[in-house]
C-alpha cells in the first residue's frame, strides 16, 4: 500500500529536497538545466509522498486526537532530551500537501522566470533548502525541532531576499528581515525555555497531556506570560503588528520567492505554530484575546496601508500581512479549522497572484509601479485570468476558494465578539477595494505605448493554470468534504453557511469592487482629488504610518548610540586611566628600587647581613616546624 | 594495565615536529611548512582516534598515564582525558591544523614562525591532557611567551601598535597567572598536611571530600584562580587585552588564541575550580553570573561600534564568553554541558572567522569594513566561510553553536531566570552586528578595486573546508559532542550535588 509506505517514510519528505540542496549547492551549481531538473524531481517526489500521507491520514482514520508519531533522539543529556521526528495528523498532512505543492509549482515557474540568471543554480539550491526546512518544520514533534527548522526557514528567507546581493536594497531588506524576526524569536526562545523548566519536556504530545493539569493546579497567570512570549515568535515570522515591517521589504527577493516564502508558506509558519501549540493557547483566555486582537488589528492596519501603495508586489505583501491577521484572528477566537482552511486557500490564491505579478514584472522589466502599467489584458490573457481569479478569491466572492474560508472565519468571529467582527468586515471591504484597484490599474484601461508586454512562457503558465484551478475549487471541495471534521482542535464544529454572514461579506466585497471601478476604471471619481482632500490620511497610509522611520531612528539613536558611547568610554577611561596608571606603576617602583642599586659594595653587604639576620630570626622564632628541631637540639 | 601511551604520543608529536624543524635549513621554506602540516595531521589523526575510541558508557578519565616525577613535592607526569577535556583537545588539533595552513603564505622567517606556532599548540595540548596541576601550570605558561614573540615579529598594527598590544596581552595574562599561581600554592599547602602534599588533580579533588579545605580557604583560592582564568577567558572586566591582541596577532595566532587558549580559562574554572573547590565556586557563582551578563551585552554593544573586522570578532568573542560563564555559574549538568560544548563550538567558529578575515586582509590589504564591500562577487568561497561562521555565531540551528547555547540557556534559566533573560537578549544584538558586518563586507555592488583578488584556493581552503565541515557536522549531530561531555559531567555533578551543593 502506497499510503502505508508514505506514512512510515514521511521523514523522506523533507529529506528529499535536502538532498537536492546538497547536490545542487555543491556539485551542480554551474549546470542550470541539471540543477533545475534535480530540484524539481525531488520536489515532485516529496509532493507525491505528501499526497500519500494525506490519503493515509484519511484511510487510516488518523485524527488530531490520535496522531501518528515517529521519533528518534537527537540530543539527550541528563535532564534534557530533544527528539527529531515526524508528527502526522490532519493538520500537518494538510500543510505537507500545500507546502510541497506550492514549492513544486514555484520551482517549475522559476525555470522560466530565472532563465539566464547567473545565480540559477544557487537559486534552486536555496529553494530546495527552503522546501526541506519548511517541511521539517511542519512535521515537528516538539518545540526544539520546530525552533530548529523555524530558524532554518528564516535563514533561507534571508538568503533569498538577498538573492540579488549586488543591490544594496536587497541586502538591507534581507538583514532587516532576519533581525526583525530575531526579535520575535527571542520571545519564542524564552517561552520554550519556560516550558522546559515548568514541564520538563518540550514534546507536543506530553505537553498536551500535562498542560490542563498544570492549569488546574497553578492557574493561568504564569502560563499566559509564557504563551505570549511564544506568540512573539509568530508575530515576527507571520508579520503581525508591530514586527510586520520586514515583510514588505522582503519583496526585494525574486518574485517566485515572494510567492513561495513570503506569501504561501514560511509566513504562515507562525499561524501553524499557534495551531500546533493550541493545547496551550486554548486554555488561556487572555492569551487568546491578545492573539485575536493583534490579528484583527494587523488585518485592518495592513489593509489600510495597501490602499495607497503603488508597487505591485508591496500591495500584495500588505495584503499578505492582512490575510495573516485574519488567520491569527480565527485562532484567537478559537477556530483552528477556519484558520487552517484560510491558510490553505490563501496559499493557493496568494501564490497565484504573486506568480501572476511575476509574469507582469517579467514582461515589463524595471517596472513595478502599477500606474506605469495598464491595459495588459490584451497581450497577457492567461496572466490576466489568473490575477482575476486571485482577486475574486481574496475578496471572498462565491464560489471562489477565499469565499468559503473567509466565511468560516467571519462566522467564527461573529459568534465570539461583535467589535472583532466589525473590524473583520471593514477589512474585507478594504481588501476587495485595493485588490480591485490593482487589477483594474494593471490590466484594464489603455496600454502604455512604451511597454512591450508579452505573455509568460509555458513553464510559467502551467503553475498559473494549476493554481488558478485550485483557487477556484480549493474552497468548495474541502468544504463539501468535511474539512472541519479532520482539521480541527477538540470537537468538530459543523457550521455550514450562515447566510447573513455570507451575504453581508459578499455584498460588501462587490460594493468595494464597484467603488474601485468608479475611481480607477471609468474615472467617475478622480483618485488624485480624493488623495488631496484627505491629504493627511493619504500621507500617513502611503508612508506606512512612519513605523519604519521610527524603528530606524530608534536603532540608530539608541542601539548604535549606546554602542558608540560604551566604546568611547572604553577608549578614554578604561584604556587611558586603568591601563596607563597600571603601566606607570612598575616604572615608578623601578625608580625607587633603582636608587638602592648604586654600586656601593658596603651597602650591599649591609643589606645582605641584615637580611640574613632577619631570616634566622624568622626561622628560629616563628616557624613552628623549625621550633621543633631547635627544641630537640637544646 | 599497560597500554599504548596515546596522550604522550599526541603531546610529543608537535614536539618532534619542533625538533625536526629546528635542524632544517631556513631556506627550505616549503619543506618547513610541509613538516608542520604533517606533524599536525598526525596529531589530529591521533586525537580523532582518541575521540572515537573514548568509551562514553564508561565516562570519566581514560587513556590515563602516571609516572612519578618529583616525589618530594608530589609532582607526577600524569595525563588523562575525560569528556570535559577531550572535546577541547580535539578543538586544539582542529584549530592548530587549520592555523598551519592559514600561515602558509608567511615567508618572513618561516622556520621560527612554525616552531613557535607548534610550541603554542604544545602548550594548549598540555593544559588539556595534564592531570597534575604542576604540569598544567607549566604548559599554561608555555603558551604566553611564543604569543608575545609572534605578535611582535609577524603581527600587524591598526588601532594600536603591535608592540603595545603584545605587551598588554602579556602583562594581563602574566599578571593573571601570578594570581593563579598564588592560588594554586595556597591550595597545595592547604589541601593536605605536610608529607602528603600533591599536585595531582584527582587527589586534590579528594581534599574537599575529606574536609581538608574549609569553605573559607576555597573561597579565597577560587577568587585567585578566577582572576587568572577570568583574564584568560576575557571575563569582564579583564577583557581589554583580547581585542587589541587578536587584532595585532598574525592570523594563525589569533585563531589559536581566540579559539583555543581562551578556552583554557573556562576549562580551568571547571577542572580546578568546580572539581577541586566546589564551595568556592558556589560562593562566587552569583557574581560570575552578573559578570557573564555584562560580558554578553557590553561586548555586543561595543562590537556594534567597531569598524575593523578583527575588532568586531574580538569583541564578539568576549560577548560569547558570557554564555560560557553563565552556563558555568548556573552549576547544573545541563548548563555545564552547554558551557563546555559552547567552548568547542565557539572555538571552531571564531577560528573560522579569523581565518576568513586573514584571507580577506591578505587579498584586499584592509580590514576596515567601510573600505570593503561586495566581496561575494569576487570571492564566493570566502563569503561562504564568513556566512558559516557568522550564522554559527548568532546561534543558527544546524550549525555547531546552537545546541550548546540552547542547553546553556535551559540550564541557566532554571537558576538565574532574570540574568539569563537579559543575556539571551544578546542574541538580537549579536544578529545586528554580525549581519551588518556580513552585509557590508560581502554583499552590495561589485567593487572594481577587488577584481584582481582571487578567491581562496589550495592551502587557503583547508581551514574553510575543515572548520566549516565541523560546524555543520556538529550542528546536525550535536550528540557526538554533547554526549561525550555529558558522560563525564553527569557523574561529577551527581557527586557534587550529593555533597557540596
Amino acid at each position: 500500500m502506497f499510503n502505508q509506505y508514505a506514512l512510515h517514510h514521511a521523514w523522506l519528505i523533507p529529506l528529499l529536497p535536502a538532498f537536492a540542496f546538497i547536490f545542487v549547492g555543491f556539485f551542480l551549481r554551474r549546470l542550470p538545466a541539471v540543477a533545475g531538473f534535480v530540484s524539481i524531481c525531488m520536489s515532485l517526489l516529496s509532493f507525491i509522498l505528501s499526497l500519500g500521507v494525506g490519503y493515509g491520514v484519511i484511510a487510516r482514520q488518523i485524527t488530531v486526537d490520535n496522531p501518528l508519531v515517529q521519533k528518534i533522539p537527537w540530543v539527550s543529556i541528563a535532564g534534557f532530551q530533544a527528539d527529531m521526528g515526524v508528527y502526522v495528523d490532519p493538520i500537518s498532512a494538510m500543510m505537507l500537501v500545500v507546502v510541497s505543492l506550492v514549492a513544486l509549482l514555484v520551482q517549475i515557474y522559476s525555470l522560466g522566470y530565472m532563465r539566464g540568471d547567473n545565480g540559477f543554480g544557487r537559486f534552486f539550491a536555496y529553494l530546495s533548502l527552503f522546501a526541506a526546512s519548511m517541511l521539517g518544520l511542519v512535521i515537528a514533534v516538539n518545540f526544539v525541532q520546530l525552533f530548529v527548522f523555524w530558524e532554518l526557514v528564516g535563514l533561507c528567507s534571508y538568503l533569498l531576499i538577498g538573492f540579488y546581493f549586488n543591490k544594496v536594497s536587497a541586502r538591507e531588506a534581507a538583514k532587516k528581515a532576519f533581525i526583525t524576526t530575531r526579535i520575535g524569536d527571542f520571545g519564542l526562545l524564552i517561552g520554550i525555555l519556560f516550558l522546559q523548566i515548568l514541564f520538563g519536556t518540550l514534546d507536543f504530545q506530553q505537553l498536551a497531556a500535562t498542560v490542563p493539569t498544570y492549569v488546574m493546579q497553578h492557574g493561568t497567570a504564569l502560563l499566559t506570560i509564557v504563551a505570549l512570549l511564544i506568540f512573539l515568535g509568530p508575530i515576527g515570522k507571520s508579520g503581525q503588528f508591530p514586527l510586520h515591517v520586514w515583510l514588505p521589504d522582503a519583496m526585494e527577493g525574486p518574485t517566485p520567492v515572494s510567492a513561495l516564502i513570503h506569501a504561501a508558506t514560511m509566513v504562515v509558519a507562525g499561524v501553524y505554530l499557534v495551531a500546533r501549540a493550541f493545547f496551550l493557547f486554548s486554555v488561556l483566555p487572555d492569551a487568546m484575546a491578545v492573539i485575536a486582537w493583534i490579528g484583527a488589528f494587523t488585518a485592518c492596519f495592513a489593509a489600510s496601508i495597501a490602499f495607497t501603495q503603488r508597487d505591485i508586489k508591496r500591495i500584495l505583501a500588505y495584503s499578505t500581512i492582512s490575510q495573516l491577521g485574519y488567520m491569527m484572528l480565527a485562532l484567537g477566537v478559537g477556530s483552528v479549522t477556519a484558520s487552517m482552511f484560510h491558510l490553505m486557500t490563501h496559499a493557493f490564491f496568494k501564490a497565484l497572484m504573486f506568480l501572476a505579478a511575476g509574469a507582469v514584472l517579467h514582461a515589463l522589466p524595471e517596472k513595478n509601479d502599477i500606474f506605469t502599467m495598464g491595459g495588459l489584458r490584451h497581450k497577457m490573457p492567461v496572466t490576466f485570468a489568473a490575477m482575476t481569479i486571485g482577486v475574486l478569491a481574496i475578496s471572498g466572492i462565491p464560489p471562489f476558494a477565499g469565499f468559503f474560508s473567509k466565511d468560516e472565519i467571519l462566522l467564527a468571529v461573529a459568534q465570539v465578539s461583535t467589535p472583532l467582527y466589525t473590524i473583520a468586515v471593514v477589512t474585507s471591504f478594504m481588501t476587495a477595494f485595493y485588490m480591485a484597484r490593482l487589477l483594474i490599474v494593471v490590466f484594464c484601461g489603455e496600454e502604455k505605448p512604451e511597454n512591450q508586454p508579452h505573455e509568460a512562457p509555458l513553464s510559467m503558465r502551467i503553475p498559473l493554470i494549476v493554481l488558478g484551478v485550485l483557487a477556484v475549487i480549493g474552497g468548495y471541495i474541502p468544504y463539501a468534504n468535511n474539512f472541519g471534521d479532520w482539521v480541527r482542535f477538540g470537537a468538530a464544529v459543523h457550521e455550514g453557511i450562515d447566510f447573513s454572514v455570507a451575504a453581508t461579506s459578499t455584498v460588501i466585497a462587490i460594493l468595494a469592487m464597484c467603488l474601485a471601478w468608479f475611481i480607477y476604471g471609468n474615472g467617475m471619481v478622480r483618485s488624485d482629488k480624493i488623495s488631496r482632500r484627505f491629504r493627511i490620511f493619504y500621507k500617513v497610509s502611503f508612508h506606512k504610518y512612519y513605523i519604519d522611520e521610527l524603528y530606524l531612528w530608534f536603532n540608530h539613536t539608541f542601539v548604535d548610540g549606546f554602542g558608540k558611547l560604551l566604546y568611547w568610554l572604553e577608549l578614554h577611561f578604561v584604556e587611558a586611566i586603568l591601563i596607563k596608571v597600571a603601566a606607570s606603576l612598575p616604572v615608578k617602583l623601578g625608580n625607587v628600587v633603582r636608587k638602592s642599586q648604586n654600586g656601593n659594595l658596603q651597602r650591599y653587604g649591609l643589606v645582605m647581613f641584615g637580611a640574613m639576620i632577619l631570616v634566622v630570626v624568622w626561622l628560629v622564632l616563628l616557624n613552628p616546624l623549625f621550633n621543633g628541631v631547635a627544641g630537640g637540639a637544646y | 594495565m599497560v597500554h599504548f601511551p596515546l596522550l604522550t604520543t599526541i603531546l610529543l608529536t608537535p614536539i618532534w615536529g619542533i625538533l625536526v624543524l629546528s635542524i632544517m635549513p631556513r631556506e627550505a621554506d616549503k619543506t618547513i611548512k610541509m613538516i608542520a602540516a604533517v606533524t599536525m595531521a598526525i596529531a589530529l589523526g591521533l586525537t580523532l582516534y582518541a575521540y572515537w575510541a573514548y568509551d562514553i558508557t564508561l565516562g570519566g578519565l581514560q587513556y590515563v598515564e602516571h609516572v612519578p616525577w618529583i616525589e618530594e613535592l608530589g609532582v607526577a607526569y600524569s595525563l588523562g582525558v575525560d569528556g570535559i577535556s577531550l572535546p577541547l583537545l580535539l578543538l586544539t588539533m582542529l584549530v592548530g591544523f587549520s592555523a598551519v595552513f592559514v600561515s602558509w603564505n608567511i615567508d618572513k622567517r618561516s622556520k621560527e614562525f612554525f616552531i613557535q606556532l607548534l610550541l603554542l599548540i604544545v602548550g594548549a595540548i598540555g593544559t588539556f591532557v595534564s592531570q597534575d596541576l604542576f604540569i598544567f601550570l607549566l604548559f599554561y605558561e608555555l603558551g604566553i611567551v611564543p604569543t608575545y614573540i609572534m605578535m611582535v615579529v609577524w603581527g600587524s598594527a591598526e588601532r594600536v601598535s603591535k608592540e603595545y598590544a603584545a605587551m598588554k596581552l602579556t602583562i594581563y595574562l602574566l599578571l593573571g597567572s601570578a594570581f593563579m599561581l598564588a592560588g594554586v600554592i595556597a591550595l597545595y599547602v592547604n589541601a593536605f598536611p605536610a608529607g602528603m602534599r600533591t599536585f595531582g588533580m584527582q587527589a586534590l579533588a579528594q581534599a574537599h571530600v575529606l574536609g581538608n579545605l574549609s569553605e573559607h580557604v576555597q573561597v579565597i583560592v577560587f577568587f585567585l584562580l578566577l582572576l587568572g582564568f577570568g583574564s584568560t577567558l576575557s571575563m569582564w572586566p579583564f577583557y581589554s587585552w583580547a581585542p587589541d591582541g587578536y587584532a595585532a596577532a598574525p592570523t594563525g595566532v589569533s585563531m589559536l588564541h581566540a579559539g583555543v587558549l581562551k578556552k583554557v580559562g573556562g576549562y580551568g574554572l571547571i577542572r580546578i575550580g568546580l572539581l577541586i573547590l566546589p564551595l568556592g565556586v558556589k560562593f562566587w557563582a552569583p557574581f560570575i553570573a552578573i559578570f557573564a551578563v555584562v560580558n554578553v551585552l557590553y561586548a555586543a554593544f561595543v562590537a556594534l561600534a567597531q569598524k575593523d573586522l578583527k575588532y568586531i570578532i574580538g569583541y564578539s568573542s568576549i560577548s560569547h564568553m558570557g554564555y560560557i560563564l553563565i552556563g558555568f555559574a548556573a552549576l547544573n549538568v545541563i548548563s555545564i554541558d552547554g558551557a563546555i560544548a559552547n567552548m568547542f563550538a565557539h572555538g571552531i567558529m571564531s577560528a573560522l572567522f579569523f581565518a576568513m578575515i586573514g584571507l580577506v586582509y591578505d587579498k584586499t590589504k584592509t580590514r576596515q569594513v567601510p573600505e570593503l564591500g561586495g566581496l561575494a562577487h569576487q570571492m564566493p568561497r570566502i563569503a561562504t566561510g564568513f556566512m558559516l561562521a557568522g550564522m554559527s555565531s548568532l546561534g543558527l540551528p544546524g550549525l555547531a553553536g546552537f545546541i550548546p547555547e540552547f542547553t546553556t540557556f535551559v540550564g541557566a534559566f532554571k537558576v538565574y531566570p532574570l540574568y539569563t533573560f537579559i543575556a539571551i537578549s544578546g542574541i538580537v544584538f549579536t544578529a545586528v552586528y554580525i549581519l551588518r558586518m556580513l552585509a557590508n563586507v560581502l554583499f552590495g555592488p561589485r567593487r572594481e578595486e577587488f577584481d584582481s583578488c582571487r578567491d581562496a584556493s589550495g592551502a587557503e581552503l583547508v581551514s574553510l573546508v575543515l572548520l566549516g565541515t565541523v560546524l555543520v557536522a556538529f550542528g546536525f549531530f550535536p550528540q557526538i559532542l554533547i554526549g561525550v561531555i555529558n558522560s563525564s559531567v553527569e557523574p561529577i555533578m551527581a557527586t557534587l550535588m550529593g555533597g557540596a551543593f
